[in-house]
């Protein structure tokens, strides 16, 4: 579509002179422009591009350093107009509130298990099957990876009745094995370590590898991990954000006694602690060690999310 | 492969059926580790996402109660008719259609917008990429906790902030079309900033060609963001489209705690159909008619996928391009 509209709109002759290709060999430095041209158009942003996007920064970020306003306030200061706009002084208290009675302290622990347990076995298993789809040639091979990205469709409500059953059955419920091993491989993942290890690992590597004798395993700890490790941790980071996020199979399995923060703050959400000050102080302590890793790492999930989506 | 000529001196063929055993393990090797490496794959999807599926719409055809999940009763179609006339299963369904629609087109727009800004050449034009991705990381759970208190009747900061232009507090959470906007928003916020970039990774492939001669030929800016970059995205906008429209068909945290009840509001304003089910199996503890309700769901996504599919189709046609 592309060639055809640009072939269609050029005027004759208007290339720009400094152009070394010859005139009809077009595509390579097409793809090169493509490439280069990362910063897309270079037009130069005015004042009012950067109000809007100043205005949307600022709708992102409020309710977030709201939340730091709220949950440092009692519920009496809560219960008065106008809102709090800066810090008060109940800080400490809402946080040692939510800790002991939402069971934050137990439920962050927790979270953090899960959310590593699910991130690691999502890494793994997509960064093998990715590779078999990327680079091995086997039989039914297009079909699988159809199947895999057709199963991204499947909401997760067709799964909880039946799930709910076995784990009843098994007497699993507030354990949290219930959590982690339904969520251990995800499609999102194969889809995304494919699509990184289809350009970023050259065959001619594979199969040097093969020439002096590796079996698979040995290709994959040698030749796959270390080309597939920046795209393993953008995955990593993008799985334990999903992970520490998840919500409705765990409000399903697990209750107050023994909850993942997501549990803990639905409980809180639903009436248990009527202090609203310490309604926002739990939210903030399940939503800040996610900050503090979007902080550091913001850069690498933006490029993550981005190089994704290229590619899909 | 080639026997060499001296075959008889020991080494060598013992050194050879070491090659042929190698080569035999080789094949043996290549054959089978990809099926050994997309196994944990769908061993788990079959497990956790295939088997569950299909024992959901067997499920479906019983009556079942959450306290004796194992006794099931042959029903038939009778959870599906049953659905058919229960005034909650359409108000959900209705419900959901509606928070889909006034959550989903506004984000996307949005987030085009967004993102043709975030193309030009901009200062600190990371620190944006960031900030506005800050809402992606923020839980359903945290979010709509914090929403809920914003949109509170009495003491909330947007009814305040209503008050100093002179407008009437408004019943956020307890008016049919209020509390579904209210619940719009909070998908609005967490959601834009990813759409947004994945609409500016695609701009930037975007050959700059394209603009160079649109703008020789006289087109101003606007005019190239709807011939040029539109055009381009399409495929993009697509997958946006597709991966909201499951979002919502399955939106279920948001309602629940906007209000803190499975009934989602006094008046069910804004229970969906993930809520609904999710009323019918631990609280209604009809787990048969919750798994009615959530295959209703799959045949929904089912019907929507295969509109799309033939609208792209469509378009793909009229314009002579092949899509992605």
């Amino acid at each position: 579509m592309s060639i055809s509209s640009e072939t269609a709109t050029r005027p004759p002759g208007s290339a720009p002179a400094a152009q070394p290709d010859v005139p009809g060999g077009g595509s390579p430095r097409r793809r090169k422009r493509a490439r280069a041209g990362g910063a897309g158009r270079q037009m130069h942003a005015g004042w009012l591009t950067y109000l809007i996007l100043g205005i949307f920064t600022f709708g992102s970020l409020f309710p977030l350093v709201w939340t730091i306003f709220a949950a440092s306030s009692s519920s009496t200061r809560l219960a008065q107009t106008p809102p709090p706009f800066w810090f008060n002084d109940r800080l400490a208290e809402n946080l040692d509130e939510a800790w002991n009675t939402a069971n934050m302290g137990l439920a962050l622990l927790n979270t953090v298990f899960v959310a590593g347990a699910i991130t690691l076995s999502t890494v793994l298993f997509a960064t093998l099957a990715g590779f078999a789809f990327a680079k091995l040639q086997f039989r039914a091979k297009n079909i699988l990876l159809m199947l895999v990205i057709g199963t991204m469709m499947v909401p997760p409500q067709l799964s909880v009745v039946p799930l709910f059953m076995a784990v009843a059955e098994l007497g699993w419920t507030n354990q949290l094995q219930a959590v982690i091993l339904p969520m251990m491989v995800s499609a999102f993942g194969v889809f995304f370590m494919r699509q990184y290890l289809v350009q970023a690992l050259p065959t001619e590597l594979i199969e040097a590898a093969r020439v002096d004798g590796a079996h698979s395993l040995r290709v994959i700890w040698h030749v796959v991990f270390p080309v597939a490790r920046p795209a393993m941790a953008v995955l990593a980071m993008l799985t334990f954000v999903m992970a520490w996020n998840e919500f409705f199979w765990p409000i399903i399995v697990l209750t107050q006694q023994n909850p993942t923060v997501q549990v803990a703050l639905t409980g809180l959400g639903r009436g248990y602690v009527p202090d609203q000050g310490v309604i926002m102080a739990g939210a903030l302590l399940g939503t800040l060690p996610l900050l503090i890793v979007f902080a550091i790492f913001g850069k690498q999930i933006v490029g993550g999310i981005m190089h994704g989506a290229i590619k899909g | 492969m080639p026997r060499p000529q001296r075959g008889g001196e020991p080494p060598l063929t013992a050194e050879e059926k070491k090659l042929r055993r190698r080569s035999l393990r080789y094949r043996l090797d290549t054959k089978f580790s990809p099926y050994g490496f997309v196994a944990p794959f769908f061993l788990f999807f079959a497990a956790f996402g295939l088997f569950p599926l299909l024992f959901t719409g067997w499920a479906s055809l019983h009556r079942v109660s959450l306290h004796a999940p194992t006794d099931m009763e042959w029903v038939g179609f009778y959870n599906f008719t049953r659905l058919m006339s229960d005034e909650f299963f359409w108000n959900s369904l209705w419900n959901t259609f509606i928070i889909g629609v006034i959550s989903t087109v506004p984000q996307l727009l949005m987030a085009l917008g967004l993102a043709h800004l975030l193309n030009y050449k901009l200062r600190n034009s990371m620190m944006f990429r960031v900030a506005m991705l800050a809402p992606y990381a923020t839980s359903v759970a945290a979010a709509t906790l914090v929403f809920a208190m914003l949109y509170g009747r009495d003491y909330g900061m947007i009814n305040w902030g209503l008050g100093l232009v002179g407008i009437d507090t408004i019943e956020w959470e307890a008016g049919s079309w209020t509390s579904k906007i209210a619940v719009s928003t909070i998908v609005i916020w967490r959601w834009t900033g990813y759409n947004t970039l994945i609409y500016l990774a695609a701009m930037q492939a975007v050959p700059k060609d394209l603009y160079e001669s649109a703008s020789i030929d006289g087109a101003s800016r606007w005019k190239q963001f709807i011939h040029v970059t539109i055009p381009a995205l399409r495929p993009t906008i697509l997958f946006t489209v597709v991966v909201s429209t499951i979002g919502a068909t399955q939106l279920f945290g948001e309602p629940l705690l906007f209000g803190g009840t499975p009934s989602g509001g006094a008046h069910n304003q804004y229970q969906t159909l993930g809520l609904y089910m999710y009323q019918m199996g631990w609280s209604n503890f009809n787990l048969g008619r919750a798994s009615a309700i959530a295959w209703t769901m799959f045949l929904l996504l089912i019907i929507i996928g295969l509109i799309y599919w033939l609208f792209a189709r469509l378009i793909g046609r009229s314009t002579g391009s092949k899509g992605a």
